[in-house]
């Protein structure tokens, strides 16, 4: 018996030392950064797999446009050049944990523009909360990552949260295209999953009913069972939530089952020209959702000069989102820095989580892609949803009344 | 002598009663092996009641179930030439070459930039033949090429290290050539152009312009047709059965190599044992190159076939094939030619046909085929075809 004690006090006392010394390394955790050094940013960004590099390239243009624009951080009339230590998550659990440790084991990183896939940041969420590290995505829209239970301290998004983007979606189904059953198929990820849900949900509501669900594996090229099932309950739509590679097979494989008839709807995950480059023709007609900055000259400006540097039509809707992100990170050091005897420069990661965490919630910011106002719990963004429609081999958008 | 001589004893007076206690020694020494049969027994007759239930059931479309099995037999077809190269080596050098995916990857990659060449040369509106055989062929030798480099550098060195040594090698030089892809040719899939082959003669698609009917001839490539058949409304793609007869005509090309051929009986020969077979004055490099020539043949040729079925080709394609291959082979028997075949195509059948007879997801589709692998390993653990093999190798 006294040895039980014995036992359940030191064991008592073991976990009362790893917290207090946890809590310790978060609060007095510094970034330093020598005089003369860079100040890094961490991006992480899909440089592989198929059908996701053109989303990862449009992330890595927005922050690299911001760093044109703002080269250096000013801290005390002391300048400091910042980098990029750009990092593949590839869209995907592992890839995002892989990041996130390489990230945390690198103490000179600041701050990290990304993940890009719900998944990465997912698995990214407890490694940064642990180190005390901040990320800002500009994509990962799975409602999950800021919800109360399941939220991350270290999780902030610029781009809004797909329960906004899945509700709307629905609406657009239900009263711009008229129609009332239709079949759902996501490719497992968080993403796409909890996008399908939101939709599924809110279309019941309204009164539309979802014939068929189910779901493909990312990786897989022959759809056409799944097709097949999807044929016999004659839906009037097929909604998929999920990523360009997928999406593109899918919709050509409609063809074979003699669904090519059947409306196809995605959501940002296929609002990319990559989709009509991988679906070719079958891809006429396909209609996508994705958040939107809202139209302003700015937005314009900035699209101009995107095409201007790259020689491209933007490839994703994200570049607005990851400029803002990379900005914010920027605005947080410039506030919390300071400068010690030295020299050099002293960044406290948990003033600069705090900071990033309450951007805007006084007084809302005017940023590129809309007013950014964080909430507390990392949605920082209120921007609204767009529609597009592959119209003669690109992305249209169509004129709807914006939802709210 | 006197135990040679057949004695009529009471044990084996009736048939019934060796096996009674075959049963009854299995029992004891083995009730592992016992609570799998029983497992796997009971499993398969849940599959097999749930499979009857969805037949019977009101909502059966036989015409549906014909069309996903044309699926199986592609995706199958396909499975099955990639099983061979798995198979031809295991059963000459007992090594599983697991960057056999990544030959197939090199084929149907290599088999695009020849297909793209020669549609922007405006070949294809002339010799649309042509153009599939040429690519088909370059296919091949892409995938020639990358098989006989990864022998010469990654196994041959290997060769008399112990078992596990090539294995890691293999899947090293698997993630070196999908990464030099990677980094070669970029993330972006490459999308094959529409090759067609239209059938002269034929009438496929027709349309009425003012009252003048135009027919397309039937596209044995990208056409899909509405088929009345015995009945039966069926929506069929040639393409799907010019994979199925054209992979069981390569088997069998294979087939008479191995059994008919000089080379044949000396690759036969190093299976059976590769030290006395030089002896015997067979060149065993020779045979074991010729090996990796023959299954990266008919990987490439996979490759070329399977990109104009999917319409693309990836630096990350091989890697879920090479799975899939693999098992089919297991599946099969691994070293058994026919094996292969046949565990490629009962893979892709069960992939296409199973979740929906059982009425279980089509998500789960890797859950059922590889579910099927274990039942089937466990009542016959040297796979469908392997007791030849087996037998050989004893």
């Amino acid at each position: 018996m006294l040895k039980n004690r014995v036992s359940l006090f030191l064991v008592l006392l073991l976990v009362a030392v790893v917290m207090t010394s946890s809590v310790m390394a978060q609060d007095g955790e510094d970034v330093i950064v020598e005089s003369g050094d860079d100040v890094v940013i961490g991006l992480a960004t899909i440089l592989s797999g198929e059908g996701l590099v053109p989303l990862g390239d449009d992330i890595t243009r927005g922050v690299e446009l911001a760093l044109e624009d703002r080269p250096v951080v000013t801290i005390e009339e002391e300048e400091f050049a910042v980098t990029l230590d750009i990092q593949d998550d590839q869209c995907s659990a592992e890839g995002g944990q892989a990041v996130a440790n390489r990230f945390v084991s690198e103490p000179s990183i600041v701050a990290v523009v990304g993940p890009t896939c719900s998944s990465a940041c997912r698995a990214a969420g407890p490694i940064f909360d642990e180190a005390g590290y901040s990320m800002i995505s500009s994509s990962c829209t799975a409602p999950d990552l800021t919800a109360e239970d399941t939220g991350f301290a270290s999780f902030n998004r610029t781009t809004p949260n797909d329960s906004l983007q899945g509700a709307a979606a629905a609406e657009f189904i239900y009263n711009e295209l008229g129609y009332t059953s239709i079949a759902t198929v996501h490719d497992g990820s968080p993403y796409g999953e909890s996008l399908v849900n939101v939709l599924s949900e809110a279309f019941t509501e309204l009164g539309g009913e979802v014939v068929f669900a189910d779901s493909v594996t990312v990786g897989d090229t022959d759809f056409r069972s799944l097709l097949e099932s999807v044929a016999a309950e004659e839906p009037e739509l097929i909604y998929f939530g999920g990523f360009p590679a997928e999406a593109a097979r899918l919709i050509e494989q409609r063809a074979e089952v003699g669904l090519e008839d059947v409306d196809f709807m995605g959501a940002d995950g296929i609002n990319t020209p990559e989709l009509v480059n991988l679906a070719g023709d079958a891809a006429e007609g396909v209609y996508a959702s994705s958040p939107v900055a809202p139209q302003s000259e700015a937005v314009e400006e900035f699209t101009q000069r995107y095409i201007d540097t790259y020689g491209l039509e933007p490839t994703a809707a994200f570049n607005t989102y990851s400029y803002d992100a990379a900005n914010i990170i920027l605005d947080a050091i410039e506030a919390v820095g300071t400068l010690d005897d030295d020299g050099n420069l002293v960044i406290n990661r948990a003033e600069l989580a705090e900071f990033i965490r309450s951007f805007g919630a006084e007084e809302p910011f005017e940023g590129l892609s809309g007013v950014l106002s964080c909430n507390g719990s990392g949605d920082c963004a209120t921007g609204g949803i767009g529609f597009f429609q592959v119209t003669d081999g690109a992305y249209e958008r169509l004129e709807v009344a914006e939802a709210e | 002598m006197a135990s040679d001589v057949p004695s009529i004893s009471p044990q084996n007076a009736s048939p019934i009663r060796p096996a009674f206690r075959r049963i009854r020694r299995t029992l004891i020494n083995d009730p592992i092996q016992v609570i799998l049969y029983a497992a796997g027994g009971i499993f398969l007759l849940l599959l097999l009641l749930s499979a009857i239930n969805t037949i019977t059931s009101e909502g059966f479309v036989l015409s549906q179930y014909i069309r996903r099995l044309t699926f199986g037999l592609a995706q199958g077809s396909i499975y099955a030439l990639v099983a061979l190269g798995y198979t031809l080596v295991y059963g000459i050098l007992g090594m599983i070459n697991f960057a056999h995916g990544e030959v197939f990857m090199a084929g149907a990659y290599i088999g695009f930039f020849a297909a793209y060449g020669m549609v922007e040369a405006g070949w294809l509106q002339t010799v649309p033949l042509l153009v599939l055989l040429i690519t088909l062929l370059v296919g091949m030798g892409a995938s020639v090429v990358v098989a006989v480099l990864l022998e010469r550098i990654a196994y041959r060195p290997l060769r008399s290290a112990p078992r596990l040594v090539p294995l890691i090698t293999a899947i090293g030089a698997s993630i070196f050539i999908q990464q030099l892809f990677l980094r070669l040719f970029g993330g972006s899939p490459r999308v094959y152009p529409d090759l067609y082959l239209n059938v002269p003669g034929t009438r496929g698609e027709c349309e009425i312009v003012n009252d003048v009917q135009t027919c397309v001839p039937v596209d044995l490539i990208a056409g899909i047709y509405d088929v009345r058949f015995l009945g039966l409304e069926l929506t069929i793609r040639p393409l799907v059965f010019i994979i199925f007869f054209l992979a069981l005509a390569l088997m069998g090309g294979l087939w008479l190599i191995v059994k008919r051929t000089k080379i044949g009986k000396a690759m036969r020969a190093v299976a059976e044992d590769k030290n006395t077979a030089s002896l015997m004055g067979v060149n065993v490099d020779r045979v074991i190159v010729t090996t990796f020539v023959l299954g990266a043949a008919l990987a490439g040729a996979a490759g070329v076939l399977f990109a104009l079925y999917d319409g693309r080709a990836t630096p990350g394609m091989g890697f879920t094939f090479g799975i899939k291959a693999f098992t089919a082979a297991v599946l099969g028997g691994i070293g058994n030619i026919p094996g292969a075949m046949a565990g490629g195509v009962f893979l892709g059948v069960i992939e296409s046909v199973a979740p929906a007879l059982l009425g279980i997801p089509q998500q789960l589709e890797d859950i059922v085929a590889f579910g099927m692998l274990v039942l089937i390993l466990i009542f016959r653990p040297t796979g469908i075809f392997g007791e030849v093999l087996a037998k050989k190798k004893a």
